[in-house]
């Protein structure tokens, strides 16, 4: 008998979500914006060139942390969708629903930046190598979330079918990653590990830090932004967002 | 004096989808050798209504109580004293009558008592044919046919009478009042007024059209 | 209520259903031919550079074979309410699932395995590399008709749902062709090939305990709402 739980989840949840991230929506912003100028003058103008590659490695800045947060949104979106599938939480899909899209044109910039950085490095736009091939099945897997999303008619059932092929995506994600290393064991190694020390020099090190930061930063905002926006037309028939409308509507007109 | 629980009791089914509410706190009972009748205009929801009492769809809130226990205490042996007919039949094309009969029946069965249940839905001399070559009605009555094999104790039929010629409702009907002699319940969708005593009716209201949401 | 609702009754029951229809069953294998006698037409007839590419070239029609069938495992049975009867049967639904997962493989990954020395020979395959092929394929197209399922369930209520499924499925068929196609380049190559057969036995395993969950809860999702 846990149906008050239930309607607790399903109809406090979106609101709470909503007012709450109006508060402090406006200083994470800042913050984001605040990493993201600082990391990109910093890498870009102050850090040292490279030894090899000079200056054209410095594209780094945007396709390691986009890279990182592509991989970071599959499980964070195939995590929300578990959450949804076990509590029933209405804002729980919401959050995996917008992160579809975030994730995939993360994942695309990671392989735009990827190829504009192989083409001086490697001297082509595209070489098979083993990350950049994961990256690309990474966005395939996006893709078929996304379509899949958006190929029923019915929300809820849309919202579960994606969340399943989220979470099958997710037990396949490293079985792909290893595959594809095996398969070509040629590569780079990896440019940072949290288990040694960074193989970069630090001046080059750190500001590649504070991108990272930055990007999950801008991750947050961008999702939460969403989310609001999801969150908003899901719920335009309840009293609270029509407030929010005629509260909005009567600034616009006190303005004028 | 104890009250003797009743063979199905719901309380307070609601079912939503989409944010719309389809189903809104049905509460009803159904005892023994009783025949419920569930109607309402189109899009009221009586398909969700019977799919929900058959569990194959799990209500938003709400419970189900089979002889006085929760359904999740005895979800197997519900299931199991269950019969669902459907808008489709669940009669495969290919196979013939008495194929198809034998497979939906689920139990090993006799030939002769299968070619018995053909014929009294006038199925005589089909039963070697694969199901695409009969009408929509005959195929129809393939799956009628299990009615009379079928040992449930509740029948949920929805829209039984759909593509029945006048003949095959009267004997759907009679199916239902055999049923229900031997102490069986029914539970069924139709707009069709049945010609039958012991039927209790219990009316849907189009939950869009009245507003609710 | 049906109640005969274990393995070996949904295989038998799908096998004499598709028997029904044979034809259905040859479409797949006559594209599998017909696709891999264009590849020679469209590259080049050199036996030398065929020999390398054949593994790879044999796999990806077996994939595409299979993906084409795919959406025939649940399709009916959604339309003619089989499926929402095998829902409300008391009993577990793992097992008619595997059963009939079963037949798909039996009438789709196992004729493609015993063609392929056909399409090996087409492709000028080295003798070394057919027994490794055949063994890499019965193992994976196991995997793939497990996963094909796991699309057909998801797409099982859309009218054009044959060209998502396939959208779906493909990238989770990736660590499948690569150690499949591996198991016969090694072979060819001269190495043992008993390493990325047994990396494809082990997928089987885990697609087998795996698959047929989700498989369910999908169908209980899209095959009533």
């Amino acid at each position: 008998m846990n149906w008050n739980w239930n309607w607790f989840y399903r109809m406090g949840s979106p609101r709470w979500f909503y007012e709450s991230t109006s508060r402090w929506l406006p200083w994470l912003g800042a913050l984001t914006v605040l990493l993201l100028a600082s990391g990109l003058v910093w890498g870009l103008a102050f850090a040292p060139q490279d030894a090899k590659q000079g200056n054209s490695f410095r594209i780094i800045y945007l396709h390691v942390p986009a890279s990182f947060l592509a991989l970071a949104g599959y499980f964070l979106m195939a995590a929300a969708g578990a959450i949804g599938l076990i509590w029933k939480m209405k804002l729980s899909y919401m959050v995996m629903k917008c992160a579809a899209p975030l994730g995939a044109v993360l994942t695309f910039l990671a392989l735009f930046t990827g190829a504009v950085w192989g083409k001086p490095t490697w001297g082509s736009y595209w070489v098979w190598d083993a990350r950049v091939t994961s990256m690309l099945i990474l966005l395939f897997l996006y893709m078929g979330v996304l379509a899949l999303q958006y190929a029923f008619d019915s929300k809820d059932v849309a919202n579960k079918a994606s969340a399943i092929l989220a979470l099958v995506g997710t037990v396949n994600i490293p079985i792909i990653y290893k595959s594809v290393d095996w398969w070509f064991t040629l590569h780079q190694p990896a440019t940072i590990s949290f288990t040694e020390a960074p193989s970069m020099h630090p001046d080059m090190f750190q500001p590649l830090l504070v991108m990272i930061l930055g990007f999950y930063c801008f991750y947050a905002v961008a999702l939460i932004l969403s989310v609001r926006v999801e969150i908003l037309s899901r719920e335009r028939k309840t009293s609270w967002v029509r407030g929010l409308v005629k509260q909005a509507t009567h600034k616009n007109l006190g303005a004028e | 004096m104890v009250v003797e629980p009743s063979l199905l009791s719901v309380k307070d089914l609601c079912f939503e989808r989409d944010d719309i509410q389809v189903i809104d706190s049905v509460c009803l009972d159904v005892s023994d050798g009783e025949i419920l009748q569930v109607e309402g205009p189109n899009g009221s929801g009586k398909t969700t209504l019977l799919r929900l009492l058959t569990s194959a769809l799990t209500a938003t809130h709400g419970d189900i109580y089979y002889q006085g226990r929760h359904l999740s205490e005895c979800r197997f042996e519900y299931l199991s004293n269950l019969l669902f007919l459907g808008h489709q039949s669940a009669v495969k094309m290919t196979l013939t009558a008495e194929e198809n009969l034998s497979w939906m029946v689920g139990r090993p069965i006799d030939c002769e008592e299968l070619l018995a249940a053909l014929d009294s839905v006038q199925l005589t001399g089909y039963s070697d044919m694969p199901c695409y070559r009969l009408s929509a009605g005959q195929q129809r009555r393939v799956a009628l046919a299990r009615l009379l094999l079928s040992p449930p104790k509740i029948w949920f039929l929805d829209e039984p009478f759909t593509a029945l010629d006048r003949q095959g409702v009267a004997l759907v009907e009679q199916c239902m009042q055999k049923h229900v002699d031997g102490g069986g319940s029914v539970v069924l969708s139709t707009h069709q007024p049945i010609a039958m005593d012991a039927v209790r009716r219990y009316s849907l209201v189009n939950q869009l059209s009245t507003g609710a949401n | 209520m049906i109640s005969n609702m274990g393995f070996l009754a949904f295989l038998r029951r799908d096998l004499r259903l598709i028997n029904r229809r044979r034809g259905e069953v040859a479409s797949p294998l006559i594209f599998f031919l017909m696709a891999a006698t264009f590849v020679p037409l469209g590259i080049t007839p050199d036996a030398e550079l065929l020999k390398n590419i054949a593994p790879g070239i044999i796999w990806v029609m077996a994939l595409l074979a299979t993906l084409l069938s795919a959406d025939s495992l649940f399709a009916s049975d959604y339309q003619d309410g089989s499926l929402e009867q095998m829902l409300i049967s008391p009993q577990l639904l793992v097992m008619p699932v595997l059963g009939k997962v079963t037949a798909h493989w039996l009438t789709t990954g196992l004729p493609l395995t015993l063609v392929s020395p056909l399409l090996g020979l087409l492709l000028s395959l080295p003798t070394a590399g057919y027994l490794p092929m055949m063994a890499g394929l019965a193992v994976g197209t196991g995997c793939l008709s497990l996963l094909a399922a796991l699309g057909a369930a998801l797409t099982v209520s859309l009218q054009k749902g044959s060209l998502l499924l396939t959208l779906i499925v493909m990238p989770l068929y990736m660590p499948i062709i690569i150690f499949g196609s591996a198991t016969a380049q090694y072979s060819i190559e001269g190495l043992a090939w008993s390493g990325p057969l047994a990396i494809l036995g082990a997928m089987l395993a885990v697609a087998i305990a795996l698959c047929p969950l989700a498989i369910v809860s999908v169908l209980r999702l899209t095959t009533i709402n």
